[in-house]
């Protein structure tokens, strides 16, 4: 399995070539059968961000032989492909590469319906029409209809109010239900307190002839609430799907080798010890076991932070989730997939979670020092109003309004509101945030913990000395380069992309792994690679060389690339006052090297995922909250058990589903952009706060007088909730840079790929 | 004013039409890709919907 067939490679597709797609099998895998052999397969296409992009895609997949069509879904960014037998779907991912949109398989998982949304939306537009029409009803009643129409409104208003409460009200309902059996309360209590005595009390009044009811009040109440958790619900699975469209690295199976010479695809949950197995160049390692045959690197970034690939031979140990780079080897599967490394890390972020003290939400704490003082201010209005002799049904009304006018429908929309247009704000700059309750753990942190590889470094090597190596060797290098997919080959084919027209065509070239590449030109044999292989008398020089039939040509030099602003990122948060500390699984040369390059006096090597965790655990014990930010498999536990965590996209799978925040650029700006932010959202989530105490505290007084009528509290609560609204969107304002940033490099992102 | 009582009825049952149709449209995934609806207006050619008409006219 060597490249040797395509002897001529243009240089500019090189880097796309280089990542191998999905076999054949793992497309299967992913797909669905919709019947009589129609298959469906879903791809993420993250580049598709217009009307046009979606023709081409559309109309290219479609023009393909057996495919019977194609649909892109803009809002998730991701096409599903409907194809009969002769089609061949390995073709899909090339194909879309082919007209600028890369892409990946996407997991049939991930494909749910979102039935939380539907439920949401159902019962939202449910409240809404309950809302409206009751509405209608009280303008009529409060313009000053005579008794007989009012009471007829008024049971009107019931019949609509009853089964709308009770279908709509459900989500507050049950969620208050959990909190009390819990013995907890949170926001839920006391709106469903208010909601069901508001309705009960104005159901007698209507069924006596009462002057006033409040359907009017508990129904657009449940309207208002359910249209602030829509957006919530609807900003977090927006970013939830986006992290799920992110490429995959983990394998979804493995080309199986049975004792009797037969080879099939097996999932990665029937993959038992013992069996043999067959790892291509460019696929990962599913699951622990030792190398049979065969002679490879391999690429451990990702999963200890070692930033060069390492040499494997037969005997060699290899962990699940590292990258196989330069020859197929045959494997034994020493573990179950659910025994592997990875599972370790899994076993270890869950007892790192469980360990986490809880964080209650703002609004919940609100809520439990709220909710007691409202209840006690009605409870002593009604027995105030029963001791001035009001009668108990007047006491008890005007208690009702105490408790709908303080009804805490601007403090519930206080926090979601604001957390809605913070995290809205974050997706336009490329950060997806996974819930709210991070946007607010974040702003308490003190101690920002980084990982190495992948975190402060892109986790890829470039060449270092480019500019001493004359072009025609450059080029004959890159055009060797061309055809391996070692980080070392991919840095010399970067480096020339710039500096080198034109590749020269060898006749042979041939990957020798864990020695380098050789390649026939003519009479000539150029090596490219360790000093001792390619050159005939190395004679002291060690690293990468390129040779000409055992001479010198030149040598190379290669460095692990900063991640774009990491200076910048690691010197405005120490000027803010944060503790930095490095974390990393890389040797303590390389990490002390970064750590004084980058001004970080914290820093430790040679970790393992289990001491970073107890790293983490020491600093929580002195009181500190940490942020987390890191990437690879070895960070996941760590992750887990910060205060707060970040992970860029590249991040392994289960480090980006463990972080808080994911970032989609490159740029390190993320982190500082990330606590400006949160802090922004934190200051005006305790205005709104105080906004809806200030209203509660004015209101208040006259309610307990009585002088509230359903007019006043209908004016009042929607007065009070727009105002908290309107200030939670002048976030993006007070926030003009961070916007501003987001334009730019949209306008930049739809450049790149037009 | 007693007289106009049955527009109430009436608007309720308009009302229910319009949440009912509501309720399908999202019942057969028309929000399922908001983004992406509101391009296709623009790109989408127009495809008759009753083709057989269209060939009637050209008859005639």
């Amino acid at each position: 399995m060597s490249c040797c067939g395509q002897a001529s490679l243009a240089l500019a597709a090189a880097p796309a070539g280089a990542e191998a797609g999905p076999s054949r099998e793992e497309i299967l895998l992913a797909s669905h059968r919709i019947g009589e052999g129609l298959w469906q397969t879903d791809l993420s296409v993250p580049a598709v961000h217009c009307g046009a992009c979606m023709r081409a895609i559309e109309s290219t997949l479609g023009r393909l032989e057996g495919v019977e069509g194609a649909r892109v879904n803009l809002s998730t960014r991701r096409v599903s492909v409907r194809w009969r037998e002769p089609a061949n779907p390995c073709a899909f991912i090339p194909t879309l590469a082919s007209i600028g949109y890369p892409a990946h398989l996407d997991d049939p998982a991930a494909d749910e319906r979102d039935e939380t949304l539907a439920r949401l939306v159902r019962a939202l537009a449910v409240a809404g029409f309950g809302a409206m029409n009751i509405m209608l009803m009280s303008v009529a009643v409060w313009a000053g209809a005579e008794a007989g129409t009012r009471d007829l409104f008024h049971l009107i208003s019931a019949a609509i109010a009853l089964p709308t409460i009770g279908y709509s009200g459900r989500i507050f309902f049950s969620s208050a239900w959990n909190a009390l059996r819990h013995r907890r309360t949170n926001m839920d209590v006391p709106i469903s307190i208010g909601i069901l005595i508001a309705f009960g009390m104005s159901l007698y009044d209507t069924l006596n002839s009462g002057a006033h009811a409040y359907f009017d009040a508990a129904v657009s109440l449940i309207f208002f609430l359910l249209v602030g958790r829509t957006l919530d619900h609807v900003m977090r699975e927006r970013a939830r799907t986006a992290v799920k469209g992110l490429a995959r690295f983990a394998a979804r199976g493995a080309h199986v080798v049975h004792p009797d010479g037969r080879q099939e695809y097996l999932p990665l949950a029937e993959i038992e010890p013992g069996m043999t197995l067959m790892v291509a160049a460019g696929e990962r390692i599913p699951v622990d076991g030792e190398i049979l045959s065969g002679r490879s690197d391999i690429d451990c970034s990702l999963v200890n932070g070692e930033s060069l690939p390492r040499e494997v031979g037969p005997g060699a140990t290899v962990e699940a989730g590292t990258l196989n780079l330069t020859g197929p080897v045959t494997m034994r599967a020493r573990a179950a997939a659910k025994d592997s490394f990875l599972a370790e890390m899994v076993r270890l972020m869950e007892a790192a979670e469980s360990g986490r003290s809880r964080y209650r939400r703002l609004a919940d704490r609100a809520a439990s020092l709220y909710a007691p003082v409202v209840h006690t201010a009605a409870f002593v209005t009604f027995v105030g109003w029963m001791l001035a002799g009001g009668g108990w049904h007047e006491s008890l009304s005007i208690a009702v309004a105490v408790l709908i006018i303080t009804c805490p429908c601007a403090l519930a929309l206080a926090v979601p509101m604001v957390q809605v247009v913070a995290a809205r704000r974050l997706f336009e700059v490329g950060i997806m945030v996974k819930d709210g309750g991070a946007l607010e753990r974040i702003t308490e942190v003190d101690t920002v913990v980084f990982d190495k590889t992948g975190t402060l470094t892109l986790g890829t090597l470039v060449l270092t000395n480019g500019d001493d190596i004359p072009p025609a060797d450059l080029a004959v290098a890159a055009g060797i380069c061309a055809h391996s997919r070692h980080p070392h080959s991919r840095a010399i084919v970067a480096a020339a992309q710039d500096r080198v027209r034109l590749a020269p065509v060898f006749d042979e070239v041939r990957e020798h792994p864990g020695l380098g590449l050789e390649a026939k030109l003519g009479g000539d044999v150029y090596r490219l690679g360790r000093a001792a292989w390619a050159l005939r008398d190395a004679g002291g020089i060690t690293g990468t060389v390129l040779s000409c039939n055992g001479r010198l040509v030149a040598r190379f030099a290669f460095a692990d690339r900063l991640r774009p602003g990491a200076r910048q990122a690691v010197q405005t948060l120490k000027d803010e006052g944060l503790r930095i500390v490095l974390l990393s699984g890389d040797r303590s040369d390389e990490v002390q090297r970064l750590a004084g390059a980058l001004g970080i006096d914290e820093y430790a090597g040679d970790l393992v995922p289990g001491d970073k965790v107890a790293r983490l655990a020491t600093l929580a014990a002195e009181g500190r909250k940490v942020l987390m930010v890191g990437d690879g498999l070895n960070d996941a536990p760590a992750l887990a058990a910060a205060h707060a965590s970040m992970a860029p996209s590249t991040a392994a799978d289960i480090g980006r589903n463990a972080a808080d925040f994911v970032f989609l650029r490159e740029g390190l700006e993320a982190v500082p952009a990330v606590l400006r932010l949160s802090r922004a959202a934190h200051a005006l989530t305790r205005q709104n706060l105080a906004l809806a105490l200030i209203y509660n505290a004015i209101a208040m007084p006259f309610a307990v007088l009585g002088y509230v009528t359903p007019l006043v509290a209908a004016i009042a609560m929607s007065s009070s909730s727009i105002i908290v609204v309107a200030n939670a969107l002048r976030l993006g304002r007070t926030e003009g840079g961070a916007r501003e940033q987001g334009g730019l490099a949209a306008a930049r992102l739809s450049e790149a790929h037009a | 004013m007693s007289d106009f009582f049955y527009l109430i009825p009436l608007s309720l049952g308009l009302g229910c039409i319009g949440l009912a149709v509501f309720l399908w449209s999202l019942r057969g995934g028309q929000y399922e890709d908001l983004d992406g609806a509101a391009e296709r207006v623009i790109t989408d050619e127009d495809v008759p919907i009753l083709p057989q008409r269209h060939s009637a006219s050209r008859q005639g």
